[in-house]
């Protein structure tokens, strides 16, 4: 009898929790006594992945550092809906810089940890995809450069969605956004362009890179805990869909970053030192249509006559990404 | 004024906890319990999903304790029950259905080694309850009534409780120690049974025993016969009797090759019985074929692999001392079996009729209002006759012929004699929506195969009463309960607490569940969408 082999449904890893299972086996978001690092009363839309994906992600980061942590915050959504003046969610200290030096600003606070001799204070930066891989990119890129003790964590909801859905360079090719719009021979966002900033940040050898979604909590808690046990500079890139700027339900958000997983669209691995170290297998296959389908910023792909060409072209775009980083098997 | 604060501040810090952003909600989320598919199935309307429930933290005596509120026969269900429940079951539809069945043959097992008791009654009533008939039906009945105070008599016209699960079972389906312990366990609550008496008129019964209300659940078992023209030496009998005889000491004798005449249930432990007792040959003769065949289908399985033949589309013309001759049918386009006029010998040193009962109704004859039709008495909604005070059940009203379906009579006619005796009419619960696979999101629930049940080696089976179908260990019975997908009720995984972008669920603590805060909730619905067991829905909000 394969017992040993299969997992109960209660002991399983998919759950938040579960009464049946011991608390180490448990995830830090069940507990009672998670620090709630981002409080109640924030002003993000419905369903909001990003607020979901920072207090997983800080949670995580608080608990490996026994609350002696200090966060550097980009511009962005993140700030804007989180510390609207003199409110804050933030229950930890925080500190909000300009759109493009965040992660400069964390470079100091730990050069100014270490001259005070605080060695226990960690360092953590944040911001969206606008501010990580457009106009924050040289500033992440010497933070890597120099190897700083930072944990630079981008929540990539793939466009500026605070200044109103303009594209980024994590925006998806064929994706509407309000400078890509479905029109033309080549409707939404282009073919070809953009950046993979979990790579690029791997063609710095740092010390650790992931990538992570809001629909694994426990691998994105595990990544999270694991880089805050190393030191140098560590990039964690985590999807969070935004019900908002994509059209789509909010509550749908954790299943969109599921079926991104789940067809290959985004890949979940991590690596040290520039080498791919672990990737996360795909459970249920999926094909794209499926993902892109309950969002309207991909609509112009369907109706009465759907852009095959073009669908089928992401297809391959997840196709790729499955050979590339072997998302399927055991 | 001088200012005290820090530089460039002007202001207090504050908590975004001063923004209630419950205020944008359109939509709000509520827990809920939808009724799971196995507990709806239920013929004796057990509450599945609970007792699993506490079987799944390995808590028997708990799991065990939540289900004979329903029904004191557990270890006899986990034996004879059709599990129509796992046909229900919504994890069929993921890898395969959870075997319910298993586990509770699992739990009555552990209660008889174990000897729990059943709760004792609550405080007497004052009335005595006359129930006619020792069978599933009559002793649920009489359980139920037990616990709700009542003083009862059973009136058994055998020598032994059980009815149709000793005299029709077989006892390779059900051990008699373990239908005598569940039944001892009845009459330790204080029920009182009177062997060996037939009631010939219910009203003076009633009258002379002082009862206040009467349930009858005397079964049906007078085998219906056919006409077969058969020669002076033939040996045709039926299966009632034959099976009933096994209970004693001379057991039947039917000679090497056996025909059983029949499509049911009984048919298929009748042909089986006759292998066990020695037959080289053991045939079904069936006019219709295997689609229409009322037996099930499992059990035609085994009878099967056991070596019992089967002759479709056929009907017995004559019955001699060492032949019958048959005809063979054809299904016409409504599907009702018509002669074709080909005829076959089959030997046979006996032929055994299983073609259905019908109920001695003698008992009622002559009682005002009562009413009969098709050979069953009709009751209403509340199992009464029509007959102030006199309530009936089991096989002996319209319905499905079968252990569990009688056990749910008991109960549905134990709860409405109590309220009858109090004065009023018993209320069901309203019923809850039924959770079906679409409420579920089942990317949470592993896949996981079910256990198999050990079969006794198919040789042992052919020739010994043994038990057929062996239980679990205790291993296996954990594992199987696990697998239960806990349709429509909370089981704490944590994913509501877990995913909410505002922190807006509370957890109240184990065996508590949560709540939400509404203070902050904006109705994005993630939680409903994540809640593996949708045990969470969305409301509209007054607004």
């Amino acid at each position: 009898m394969e017992q040993t082999l299969v997992k109960f449904y209660q002991t399983g890893t998919f759950t938040v929790g579960n009464r049946l299972l011991a608390p180490e086996q448990r995830s830090l978001q069940s507990g009672a006594a998670r620090s709630n690092s981002l409080n109640s009363g924030h002003r993000a839309c419905q369903g909001c992945g990003e607020a979901l994906g920072a207090r997983y992600a800080i949670d995580a980061a608080m608990a490996a550092t026994n609350g002696q942590l200090i966060a550097a915050n980009a511009t962005g959504c993140l700030e804007v809906f989180s510390t609207p003046y003199p409110e804050t969610s933030w229950q930890m200290p925080w500190i909000h810089s300009l759109f493009g030096n965040t992660a400069a600003v964390a470079t100091g606070i730990a050069a100014a940890m270490k001259a005070k001799g605080r060695s226990e204070v960690r360092v953590v930066a944040q911001g969206g995809d606008g501010g990580t891989t457009d106009i924050g990119f040289g500033c992440l890129s010497g933070m890597f450069e120099r190897n700083d003790d930072v944990l630079y964590i981008c929540y990539d909801n793939e466009a500026y969605m605070n200044t109103g859905v303009q594209r980024s360079s994590a925006t998806p090719p064929a994706a509407r956004t309000a400078t890509t719009m479905p029109v033309g021979p080549n409707p939404g966002n282009e073919f070809g362009q953009g950046k993979n900033v979990p790579q690029i940040a791997m063609a710095h050898e740092i010390p650790y890179v992931a990538t992570a979604t809001v629909a694994d909590l426990r691998d994105l808690e595990y990544k999270v805990t694991k880089a805050m046990s190393m030191h140098g500079a560590r990039y964690i890139h985590i999807f969070v869909p935004c019900p908002l700027g994509w059209g789509a339900a909010s509550h749908d958000t954790i299943k969109l970053s599921r079926l991104a997983v789940e067809s290959g669209v985004f890949p979940v691995f991590e690596a040290e030192r520039g080498e791919v170290t672990g990737v996360l297998k795909i459970r249920r296959q999926v094909p794209v249509e499926e993902y892109l389908k309950p969002q309207r910023r991909f609509a112009h792909l369907f109706g009465k006559k759907p852009d095959v060409a073009t669908l089928a072209r992401l297809q391959a775009r997840a196709d790729r990404n499955i050979r590339r980083f072997g998302l399927l098997g055991e | 004024m001088k200012m005290q604060k820090p530089f460039a501040i002007t202001l207090d810090v504050g908590s975004s906890l001063a923004n209630h952003t419950g205020s944008w909600r359109t939509e709000r989320p509520v827990y809920l319990s939808r009724k799971p598919p196995c507990n709806h199935q239920c013929p004796a309307g057990e509450n599945i999903q609970g007792w699993l429930f506490h079987a799944e933290s390995g808590n028997y005596q708990e799991a065990w304790r939540t289900l004979v509120e329903d029904n004191p026969f557990p270890a006899i269900m986990g034996r004879v029950c059709y599990h129509t429940c796992e046909g229900a079951c919504n994890r069929g539809q993921l890898d395969s259905a959870v075997g319910i069945n298993s586990v509770e043959h699992f739990l009555g097992d552990e209660a008889i080694k174990q000897a729990w008791q059943l709760p004792k009654p609550v405080a007497s009533s004052g009335k005595k309850v006359m129930v006619v008939g020792a069978g599933p039906s009559g002793l649920s009945a009489a359980y139920h009534l037990a616990r709700l105070g009542h003083a009862v008599t059973v009136i058994e016209a055998g020598p032994l409780p059980g009815g149709m699960m000793r005299f029709g079972i077989p006892q390779y389906r059900l051990p008699r120690q373990v239908l005598d312990a569940e039944v001892q366990r009845i009459v330790d609550l204080g029920v009182r049974i009177e062997y060996n008496t037939k009631v010939s008129n219910v009203l003076e019964s009633k009258l002379a025993g002082g009862y206040d209300a009467v349930f009858l659940a005397v079964g049906a078992h007078i085998a219906k016969r056919a006409y077969i023209p058969a020669g002076d030496s033939a040996k045709v009998l039926d299966a009632v009797s034959v099976l009933r005889s096994m209970e004693g000491e001379d057991k039947p004798l039917l000679g090497r090759r056996v025909v059983v005449y029949g499509g049911g249930n009984t048919a298929i432990d009748m042909a089986r019985t006759a292998k066990r007792l020695g037959a080289t040959e053991s045939i079904i003769v069936y006019r219709r074929n295997r689609d229409k065949m009322p037996a099930h289908d499992f059990e035609v399985e085994e009878a099967l692999q056991e070596g019992v033949m089967i002759k479709w589309l056929s009907t017995i013309k004559q019955a001699g001392e060492s032949s019958i001759t048959v005809e063979k049918m054809a299904l016409d386009d409504k599907g009702f079996p018509q002669p074709t006029g080909e005829f076959e010998t089959l030997e046979a040193d006996s032929v055994v009729l299983a073609l259905g009962q019908d109920v001695d109704l003698s008992l009622i004859e002559g009682v005002p209002g009562m009413a009969v039709q098709d050979g069953v008495v009709q009751v209403n909604g509340h199992m009464m006759t029509g007959h102030d005070g006199i309530f009936a059940g089991g096989d002996m009203v319209p319905a499905e012929r079968n252990v569990t379906v009688a056990i749910g009579h008991g109960k549905k006619a134990a709860r409405n004699i109590d309220a009858w005796l109090r004065g009023s009419a018993y209320v069901p619960a309203p019923k809850s929506e039924v959770a079906g696979f679409d409420t579920l999101n089942t990317w949470y629930y592993s896949d996981a195969p079910k256990t198999v049940r050990p079969m006794l080696d198919i040789i042992r089976r052919q020739s010994t009463f043994e038990e057929v179908q062996g239980g679990l260990d205790e291993s296996n019975a954990l594992f199987e309960a696990r697998r239960c997908l806990s349709c429509g009720n909370c089981f704490e995984c944590d994913n509501c607490y877990g995913v909410c972008p505002d922190n807006a669920v509370i957890k109240l603590g184990p065996g508590k569940g949560f709540e939400f805060n509404y203070d902050y909730c904006k109705g994005c619905g993630i939680c409903v969408s994540e809640c593996p067991c949708g045990s969470i829905k969305m409301v509209p909000e007054d607004i």
